[in-house]
């Protein structure tokens, strides 16, 4: 027989849940398993809001199974290792992404690419193998694996670091797996939000030229002035837009809503690639001749494995790379919500748990 | 004023062109241009039937100059060069593909990717340095700058090999520059005409593992033993199409009809690569979700350098690869292209133009 959230688990635990595809979440008590000997217990300090907690909250791609407590941008201080644990201590501040387990035993796993693994275990509205569901990081305390936790570089600010947990590997892994790491390349960044405003960061601290494509005009300030493309390019003035045709070497596409690829895909070089990471719910419209004509590409990318999540908080705490967050309280979850939805956000919430989560 | 074709050129010539969005072919007298210092002229002997030069008389691209003398997989006899020409000498055999000229100073070009050059020359259907159109193979003669002649190795049949000048070069390419021409490497071929037929050849031969994808169960046999195919499948088969998810490390697509992409995505294993090669006209449905559940990528690629293409030549007459024709005469030419628009070839048309084409002359 089945047993209750509260019951599932020895530890108490506490967080924020969405019941229905309303998406409203409210305060939700739930367990958590013993630590383990190769877990770490941690105690929750910030979440980021990803989209993607947007979308499974009201079951936008249709696979929420409820109650959800969404979060896998979290980041906290460890409180318990277990016997085994030999990369983390008591005290550390550490954070969990997007995965909290593989199957460590296939190709991908051996490779570092555990998010490649087919029998990948997200940090929630997955099933572990215990066969219940895995919460997230709107909660008190997570306990996970060791193997699947990363170390928060000493200089890095907790509540700005969080984000780079999702919206940071979202958009590192590719640009480092199709090369759009080198200098004087010319990178465009589609969509300036969440992952757009940490792919024009990290595309800078590569050293190359970053055009921001916007349909927001009134994004441009923002886009040169505090982030620091080097262009912005508004995609509904055509007589722009035409100047820009096959200027660019790479397009890191992060729009999450249904969009036209026929355009962007005219702004890349020949050899150019585009790759998308945001997640629209239908699919889109892919001309072909531009692939054949000029060998461009366009490819996918998923996150990024535990050992590049770490190379690339190292490499934002060496750069002074966080994301723009804007803190808010448990309560004000559901208002963050309806504001994400609407983009009326710069450019990240992170949810400050350890001073605004109580029973 | 613009001269007429006849005129336009001191060297007579006589093909066969198209002379609206028909796409009829018919006698037709023009001329080409004298042997410069860095050309090649050479007699033809075969020009291969490519789809391209279907889509392109009858303009389905929008782009067509009538009158139009098709033909890009052209092989012959050299019969003049020019002073400074040391690639080939009179008597030599060898071909011209789909280009003609480009820019040479690009950075594509200096990378022996002339095929990218913004400013690349098509064989035909193209405006030439001197302002005139550029005519293709199917006529008595062909003149081009040598930078752009293929040198036909010895036991390459002359015939069977001149549709490796557009339908060899398109898979080839591809099959390099994506990482799939290796041993080990599980590649799925889809669609199986001049360009599918070709990629089984180079794909076995560089040791991959080929599946031939395919709508028609009936040619499930000349794909495994005539071709060496190791694997077919029915792609309108959900139980043969379930079996074979995620186990392909990239797919070359050679079908020009729209057709849906998504199954062919979930043949990939992850990071796998889908290879368009074939052109639809339309736009088609991109599913997002496994492109990015599996790191997967959807490429185009079109036709090679020349570089590229020498050394596929070389490649094939080492392996003996060389296409599976049907040899036709030049007045068959209409007959051949309504067969070809419903598939009915094994698998390329190739006009044998050194003996029939002279007895067309109007």
């Amino acid at each position: 027989m089945a047993r209750s959230p509260e019951e599932e688990h020895p530890q108490k635990a506490f967080g924020w849940a969405a019941r229905d595809n309303s998406g409203t979440l409210s305060p939700f008590n739930f367990s958590r398993r013993d630590n383990g000997e190769d877990d770490v217990t941690i105690k929750i300090l910030y979440c980021g809001v990803c989209h993607s907690d947007l979308h499974s909250a009201k079951n936008d791609w249709g696979f929420t199974s409820y109650p959800v407590v969404p979060g896998h941008e979290i980041v906290g201080a460890v409180t318990a290792v277990g016997n085994n644990v030999n990369k983390f201590k008591v005290d550390d501040k550490v954070g969990v992404g997007v995965f909290v387990d593989s199957c460590k035993k296939c190709d991908c796993c051996h490779q570092g690419l555990e998010n490649y693994c087919p029998q990948m275990i997200l940090t929630y509205n997955s099933f572990s193998l215990d066969g219940t569901k895995t919460y997230g990081g709107y909660s008190d305390i997570i306990v996970v694996d060791q193997n699947y936790v990363l170390r928060i570089p000493d200089n890095m600010p907790l509540d700005a670091g969080a984000p780079l947990l999702c919206a940071g590997i979202t958009v590192y892994s590719p640009m480092i797996y199709y090369g759009m790491n080198q200098p004087g390349k010319h990178l465009g960044v589609a969509g300036l939000g969440g992952l757009g405003h940490v792919a024009v960061k990290i595309g800078k601290a590569f050293g190359m030229k970053v055009t921001v494509i916007s349909t927001s005009p009134k994004k441009e300030s923002e886009a040169i002035d505090r982030l620091g493309a080097d262009s912005f390019l508004v995609s509904t003035d055509p007589a722009k837009f035409k100047a820009a045709i096959g200027t660019m070497d790479y397009i890191i596409d992060t729009i999450a809503a249904v969009h036209a690829l026929a355009p962007l895909l005219s702004l890349l070089n020949v050899n150019g690639k585009l790759v998308t990471v945001g997640l629209p719910e239908k699919p889109l419209e892919l001309p072909i001749f531009p692939l054949v004509i000029g060998r461009r590409l366009i490819g996918g990318s998923n996150v990024g494995g535990i050992k590049e999540m770490q190379e690339m908080l190292d490499f934002c705490a060496k750069h002074n790379i966080t994301a723009d967050i804007e803190l808010i309280r448990i309560d004000e979850l559901n208002e963050a919500m309806e504001r994400l939805a609407k983009s009326d956000v710069r450019y990240r919430f992170v949810i400050d748990v350890g001073n605004s989560l109580s029973k | 004023m613009a001269k007429s074709p006849e005129e336009e050129h001191p060297v007579k010539a006589l093909g066969w062109a198209a002379t609206d969005t028909s796409g009829h072919l018919s006698p037709f007298n023009f001329s080409r241009r004298e042997t410069g210092d860095e050309d090649v002229r050479f007699k033809v002997l075969y020009c291969g039937i490519c789809h391209s030069d279907l889509h392109s008389i009858k303009n389905e691209w929008g782009i067509a100059t009538y009158p139009m003398v098709p033909g890009h997989e052209i092989v012959g006899e050299v019969t003049e060069v020019g002073s400074k020409v040391e690639k080939v000498k009179v008597g030599d055999k060898v071909g011209v593909g789909c280009m003609v000229g480009a820019c040479h100073s690009c950075d594509n070009c200096v990378d022996n990717l002339e095929n990218y050059c913004p400013k690349l020359l098509l064989t035909y259907n193209s405006i030439y340095t001197d302002g005139t159109i550029t005519y293709g193979g199917y006529s008595d003669h062909m003149i081009a700058n040598e930078h752009y002649i293929i040198k036909f190795p010895d036991n390459m049949p002359l015939d069977a090999g001149a549709p490796l000048l557009c339908a060899g070069i398109t898979v080839y390419s591809p099959l390099k520059y994506f990482g799939l021409a290796e041993p080990g490497k599980h590649v799925g071929i889809v669609g199986l005409g001049g360009l599918g037929h070709v990629a089984v050849k180079f794909a076995k031969a560089f040791g991959a593992k080929v599946t031939v994808i395919s709508t028609s169960p009936s040619k499930k046999n000349e794909a495994l033993e005539h071709l060496g195919a190791d694997l077919f499948l029915v792609s309108r088969d959900p139980d043969q199409m379930q079996a074979a998810v995620g186990t392909m490390d990239g797919i070359i697509d050679t079908v020009s009809a729209a057709h849906p992409i998504l199954p062919l995505i979930s043949l990939l294993k992850s990071h796998g690569k889908l290879v368009m090669v074939g052109a639809p006209e339309k736009p088609l449905e991109l599913p997002v979700f496994p492109l990015i559940i599996g790191r997967k990528t959807v490429a185009g690629s079109g036709i090679g350098g020349m570089k590229e293409t020498q050394e596929m030549i070389d490649f094939a007459a080492k392996h003996n690869i060389k296409a599976d024709i049907e040899v036709i005469s030049m007045d068959y030419v209409n007959t051949a292209m309504e067969r070809l628009a419903k598939a009915d070839v094994r698998y390329r048309f190739v006009i044998d133009i050194g003996n029939t084409l002279a007895a067309t002359k109007p």
